[in-house]
């Protein structure tokens, strides 16, 4: 025991840093912060070391070269001792990291903690959470398989938009004229070198302005924020009401993120790692291409935005967005910081959950895409066809054939580009079949050359029985009037 | 006679010594800039696009739309399957072709063709284009891209090299009708 305290005595009498350390673990906080609210930094930080360990420990096998990275994600996978239990934990470690984040954000923002003095940490966190969601791009990338080779090629297409840069900035993305090595080479870089490098330089950067600012307290209503008297508010609370961070506060923080790693460590030994799905091989296009879990909302924006919105959506969209994030300490950086006196805040965050959350939910059965096989692989239920005419059975084959199934549903099932036939004729004349399928409009492709005469008249007469039991199919009463025949 | 104090006349050099270093670091950065801007740079003048043969006339059938790859004319040894890029090739008749990127032309993913309805479909985003590349529906704005193409000695020749984008407007990839659908 003398011998640890000599070593250590004579380790800080050259490094003088035993003082200081203390100082900051000591530092009082307000006794309230010792809260479950307040864990989530601690446990970004915390995920964000299991990442940096596993990253590295990836780095070991893993081969940054669009030939080979695949195959050493398989190798990774199959051939090496709990390699996939690694590349599980490495990419279930990324979706809490994000996850946490973002709710580390919310919180924030819900106790008004980016008022002031605090603005700056504020700015720094916006920017960590931009680093954040880049490592999780670029990690998507190296895990070179076919949703990161499209994922690219829709990353250089919306490069391409920028106004005069966009061809430079497509080349710039993808270092050469393709998706291809050097495309994989420089997210590489960027993934283990740049964007991790910056991480750990503003994370200590936030932790820094976190100790000199002193943590928020727990927002009281009607506490206001005024810059001449928070400062002095603020000491005389941590001095009459703090507890020291060490031991006082910091019990939950450990506990929830050793919680957070078990949690990641029972995702990964579970489910196990994300793919690599099929290889980054362009000409199999036999695939459809879906982003990770935190871009899935983005996809289905980009499906649902008109086009003619769709390039100033992509481009001022993100500006804007940023600009009222790092503008917002500064319109609202002083009055109450409790959410129950800010009705706004807290709308905002419902709106923006909602709205990200239905996007997510959307684009994991993506209406909006033609269901490439349902033609073939989508039989039409049997009540459809039963008792049907030899021509009306035969309409039932064009429309399997000609991939009408692809987007329109049929009994629930095929493609839900297009509306479900399943009531077609009670809302459409055999007429106005005609037309929709020759002419298409309203999104729908015209037909007319892909169709014969005889092909049309099956395929109408086919849409013409759908309709249910008891309700009668669209006339035409001009029809009906012109050829004297009453119905 | 002007005497100067050892204070100020540190603060020159001082001074000096930053301005040595950031002429020191404007030489620097000339090479810097110019190794990054390299992908851009590069080969400009020429372009990135060349001349490719897609193979012999007799494997794309008159009046048939059939999927053809090509290795890509720029290519680096740890390039592998990537730089190996499909096409589709619409025979139209004679030597008349329609040589279409694989690309969506709204956000790059790869079109598929359906001989049996005539249409190409994208599975990212939902586009839908017609035999003749025009847009049939969807959120694309345009029409597929399109490969210059010439047929020498009996094969089929095509200009490519460079992976096309929406906002390219080099016009090396022709443009073609937009929007309308033939019929409407």
């Amino acid at each position: 025991m003398r011998l640890i305290k000599k070593v250590g005595d004579w380790f800080d009498a050259r490094l003088q840093l035993a003082a200081p350390i203390r100082e900051t673990m000591e530092h009082p906080v307000p006794r309230r912060t010792a809260s479950w609210a307040y864990v989530f930094g601690s446990a970004a930080l915390t995920v964000f070391m299991l990442q940096l360990v596993t990253g590295v420990l990836l780095a070991l096998l893993y081969v940054p070269s669009a030939a080979e990275a695949w195959n050493s994600l398989q190798i990774l996978n199959h051939n090496v001792a709990l390699g996939w239990f690694i590349r599980a934990l490495h990419g279930w470690g990324s979706n809490f990291m994000v996850a946490i984040v973002l709710i580390h954000m919310v919180q924030v923002f819900l106790f008004g903690a980016y008022k002031f003095p605090r603005e700056l940490t504020w700015m720094v966190g916006i920017l960590l959470l931009l680093l954040t969601l880049g490592m999780a791009f670029t990690g998507q990338v190296l895990r070179f398989d076919q949703d990161a080779y499209w994922g690219l090629g829709i990353g250089a297409s919306i490069a391409s938009r920028v106004p005069v840069m966009g061809p430079w900035m497509v080349n710039l993305l993808l270092g050469g004229p393709i998706i291809a090595g050097a495309t994989l080479s420089r997210f590489f870089a960027l993934h283990v070198f740049v964007i991790p490098g910056s991480l750990m330089a503003f994370v200590g950067l936030h932790l820094l302005l976190v100790l000199k600012l002193g943590i928020n307290e727990w927002p009281m209503p009607g506490r206001i924020v005024r810059r001449t008297t928070y400062l002095k508010e603020y000491h005389e609370l941590t001095r009459k009401d703090g507890v020291p961070f060490v031991p006082g506060a910091i019990a939950k923080d450990l506990f929830f993120s050793g919680f957070i790693i078990l949690l990641i460590v029972v995702c990964a030994a579970y489910f196990g790692p994300f793919g690599p799905s099929g290889q980054p091989d362009p000409t199999i296009i036999q695939t459809a291409p879906r982003p990770d879990y935190f871009f899935l909302w983005l996809y289905a924006v980009l499906s649902l935005l008109p086009p003619s919105l769709e390039t100033p959506a992509l481009l001022i969209g993100p500006v804007i967005a940023l600009a009222v994030l790092v503008a917002l300490p500064f319109f609202s950086g002083e009055g109450e910081k409790s959410w129950r006196r800010r009705p706004i805040a807290v709308l905002t965050i419902l709106l923006v959950a909602v709205a990200l959350g239905t996007f997510t939910h959307l684009a994991g059965y993506t209406p909006w895409s033609p269901v490439m096989d349902a033609w073939s692989s989508e039989p039409i239920p049997a009540r459809y066809l039963k008792g049907r005419t030899a021509l009306e059975r035969q309409g039932s084959l064009v429309f399997q054939v000609k991939q009408c199934h692809n987007c329109h549903a049929l009994g629930g099932v095929g493609g839900q580009r297009g509306p479900a036939l399943d009531r077609v004729a009670v809302k459409l004349t055999g007429d106005q079949l005609i037309r929709q399928v020759i002419q298409g409009g309203g999104n729908m492709p015209a037909y007319g050359k892909n169709l014969s005469p005889p092909e049309t008249t099956a395929l109408v007469a086919f849409l013409e029985t759908l309709h249910p039991a008891g309700q009668a199919p669209a006339r035409d009463a001009s029809r009906a009037v012109e050829s004297n025949v009453h119905p | 006679m002007t005497v100067y104090d050892g204070l100020s006349r540190r603060r020159m050099l001082m001074k000096l010594g930053i301005l040595f270093n950031a002429a020191v670091g404007m030489i620097l950065a000339v090479p810097i800039v110019r190794y990054i801007l390299s992908p851009v740079t590069r080969e400009r003048k020429p372009g990135y696009e060349s001349w490719i043969s897609l193979g012999p006339l007799v494997q794309f059938p008159e009046g048939q739309t059939r999927l053809a790859t090509y290795r890509n004319p720029v290519v680096n040894p740890a390039d592998g399957e990537t730089a190996n890029i499909p096409c589709w090739v619409r025979h139209v008749d004679g030597e008349n072709f329609q040589v279409f990127a694989i690309n969506c032309a709204h956000l790059g993913c790869p079109v598929r063709w359906f001989p049996q309805s005539s249409l190409f479909m994208c599975p990212c985003h939902g586009g839908v284009y017609y035999a003749d590349g025009s847009r049939a529906s969807g959120p694309p704005e345009r029409g597929l891209f399109q490969y210059r193409y010439k047929v020498e000695q009996g094969n089929l020749l095509i200009q490519a090299g460079e992976m096309p984008t929406t906002g390219d407007p080099t016009a090396r990839l022709t443009n073609i009708s937009i929007g309308r659908p033939p019929c409407a």
